[in-house]
């Protein structure tokens, strides 16, 4: 394949990164920092222990006006892609987004609205080629409104539902979109949280994308018990949800 | 309902919990900007990973896990601090380069290998992992991110390997690899009698083998295991490279009582008799990291948690009366592994000198402080050391006997960190700093 990451410098996009060039894949990282993107290329380059080179671009989610010419770059650099892959997000608790509204107004606009811009340029470049595989991180906390993700899952549940939609209307023209799931993962992201029951490294979540890119799997839920824990969170009555604090 | 906040708990591998809490990020500069002490993946066994009574919070390093070079014609290699030897085996392995040193499991983090200044099965021929770093990058406690090695800034260099994180947050680290003829082990398995014969035997195979170490039944039997190997030529090996053992789990503590003096009996009885001999060509993780293959295997301890009392005794006629001592203080220690050291090497802390090192695994009771006393008066009258990152209850003024060159290392932490911002739960406690 080859592979647009947008995010592949830190978390789960870096471990998905080293996963996806250790077999054999041709990658361009999209992200914020050059600096960054340089040293997760070295890193990736000598990991996978071929002498392909990682290529890398900036990008910043809060810049849509940079996308076109970010996944032309990488278009370029890569000559043509068929796999684009979004893991970038923000992330912030319902605490401080309650305090800062500026914040949660950017989380906001990059998870949700910046990601279906960035996505929708994605599409139409890998529709022109005669399809591909459109792979994006969403999240458990998009499953159900519920207290510690109000904001963040709001915006992980209109981009799950934008996902959807898309598979639904585009996979019969050759657009696989793949809507990954992740429970807790163990990463930077979560650092500050307590890890509850069920959190999961990112080399194994990394290696349950792959294999759902490689299927064309439209929704994987990944560490996989995170499945059965929605399903019941998803029908919980409503005045247990406003009980608990999970 | 809010539940009550409860302090939250750290512990190293010999699970004895103080209060403490890792705190993680990719980015190691930021994350160690400030920070009390770096932690990599806790398996030192006692308290040099964990805060000292005035903080709660240390740096946790295994995010930071980027190989930032390597160059493939000399095998030098250079990763951020939080690089875990497993990972680096797992890449490296099969391209046939192997560190030039390794620890007993591969469950650490290059800082962690520095701040140790760990040894393994080849010490009698490469020294200790220090010798083949080539440079550092540290934050030094005022803030300052600061590179050294052996011709720049040597004092900081030196007093950083084997200097327990204390000098400075270990960030990246540049060592050597080396090339291997292939990714497999040639071994041999021999048994003895006693520790005397053990001893000499491994003294014997010094010179032609470049790994050995000893395995001692030192409950009830006195017998031993030699164990020895080299890399196996092409000729010898598979062709393949070798796949990873097959891994189990503890996956929850066992009750106190499963192990006692009898049941470790019966599995030392047993390793003597099926794991005592064999010749062959073997998996290196299985050869270097036996106990890998089990995964939270310090739960076997149960809620008491353990040590591992690791001293290195300068005079080789000293380790049967040593084990004599322990016995007569009904010290029942699960495993003893036994390895010939050489040479000292640089790091004014480091722990080998030249002698033979003796490591116990012991449950830790109500009689711990105080074996663990009389197994020190007895190394000190030996002129031996303690393995600092083994352990978790020497005193202050035993540690300060067995270590002439602590002064020296302490001149050069002041001159870095006049005020001891950067300390552990163990530098309290063996060094005197500040709680």
């Amino acid at each position: 394949m080859k592979v647009v990451l947008l995010g592949g410098t830190k978390g789960i996009g870096r471990a998905l990164g080293r996963l996806l060039a250790e077999r054999g894949h041709t990658l361009c990282l999209l992200g914020r920092s050059l600096e960054a993107l340089e040293a997760s290329a070295r890193d990736i380059e000598v990991r996978a222990g071929r002498d392909q080179k990682v290529n890398v671009g900036e990008c910043d989610l809060l810049h849509p006006k940079g996308f076109r010419a970010a996944l032309d770059s990488a278009s370029e650099k890569l000559g043509g892609f068929d796999t684009v892959v979004v893991t970038a997000a923000l992330f912030a608790t319902q605490d401080e987004l309650e305090a800062d509204t500026a914040l949660a107004r950017e989380l906001v606009t990059v998870n949700f609205a910046n990601t279906i811009v960035f996505c929708e340029e994605a599409r139409k470049r890998l529709m022109s080629s005669g399809g591909g595989t459109l792979c994006v991180l969403s999240s458990v906390a998009g499953e159900r409104g519920r207290k510690p993700v109000i904001i963040y899952g709001a915006s992980k549940a209109g981009l799950s539902a934008y996902l959807e939609g898309l598979d639904h209307k585009f996979r019969a023209q050759g657009l696989k979109t793949i809507c990954v799931k992740p429970g807790f993962v163990k990463t930077g992201m979560t650092a500050g949280l307590d890890p509850p029951p069920f959190s999961g490294e990112p080399e194994g979540v990394a290696q349950v994308i792959l294999k759902a890119i490689e299927r064309g799997t439209p929704i994987v839920y990944t560490p996989g018990i995170w499945r059965y824990v929605m399903l019941v969170i998803r029908n919980l009555p409503r005045f247990v949800m406003r009980r608990i604090s999970f | 309902m809010e539940m009550p906040h409860k302090t939250p708990m750290l512990s190293g591998w010999g699970r004895l919990p103080k209060p403490g809490k890792e705190v993680f990020s990719e980015d190691l500069r930021a994350l160690s900007s400030g920070a009390v002490l770096s932690r990599g993946l806790g398996r030192s066994y006692g308290d040099s990973a964990l805060p000292p009574p005035s903080h709660l919070e240390v740096a946790t390093t295994t995010l930071a896990d980027r190989i930032l070079a390597f160059d493939e014609t000399t095998g030098v290699l250079r990763a951020e601090a939080g690089l875990s030897l497993h990972e680096l085996n797992r890449i490296f392995l099969p391209r046939h380069w192997f560190p030039p040193v390794t620890p007993g499991t591969q469950f650490v983090t290059l800082g962690g290998m520095v701040a140790a200044d760990v040894h393994g099965k080849n010490h009698h021929v490469e020294g200790t992992f220090g010798a083949h770093v080539t440079s550092l990058v540290l934050r030094v406690a005022d803030g300052r991110v600061v590179a050294c090695s052996p011709a720049d800034e040597p004092e900081l260099f030196w007093a950083t390997v084997g200097g327990m994180g204390l000098t400075g947050h270990i960030l990246e680290v540049e060592f050597g690899m080396r090339s291997i003829p292939t990714p497999w082990i040639y071994e041999q398995r021999l048994r003895y009698r006693d520790i005397d014969a053990l001893i000499a035997a491994l003294k014997a195979s010094a010179a032609d083998w470049p790994f050995t170490v000893g395995w001692l039944d030192c409950l009830g039997s006195g017998h031993g295991i030699l164990n020895r190997g080299r890399w196996a030529e092409k000729d010898e090996a598979p062709p393949h490279p070798p796949s990873p053992p097959r891994q189990v789990s503890v996956p929850f503590e066992l009750p106190n009582w499963v192990l006692n003096r009898w049941s470790m009996r019966v599995f030392n009885a047993l390793t003597y008799r099926t794991r005592g001999v064999a010749t062959g060509v073997i998996n290196p993780e299985e050869f270097f990291y036996p106990l890998d293959k089990v995964l939270h295997w310090n739960r076997i301890y149960g809620r008491r948690g353990f040590i591992q009392y690791q001293c290195v005794l300068s005079k080789a006629g000293g380790a049967a009366p040593f084990l004599a001592l322990l016995q007569k203080h009904r010290g029942a220690a699960f495993l003893c592994v036994i390895k010939d050291c050489a040479a000292e090497g640089q790091g004014m802390l480091s722990f080998p000198l030249p002698g033979i090192s003796i490591a116990l695994d012991l449950a830790v009771d109500d009689n711990t402080q105080a074996l663990v006393d009389v197994l020190n008066e007895a190394v000190l009258a030996d002129g031996g050391r303690i393995y600092l990152a083994k352990d978790a209850f020497t005193r202050a003024e035993h540690f300060r006997g067995m270590e002439p060159r602590l002064d020296r290392w302490m001149k050069v932490r002041r001159r870095w960190d006049p005020e001891f911002r950067i300390r552990s739960a163990q530098s309290v406690r063996v060094f005197g700093d500040p709680s």
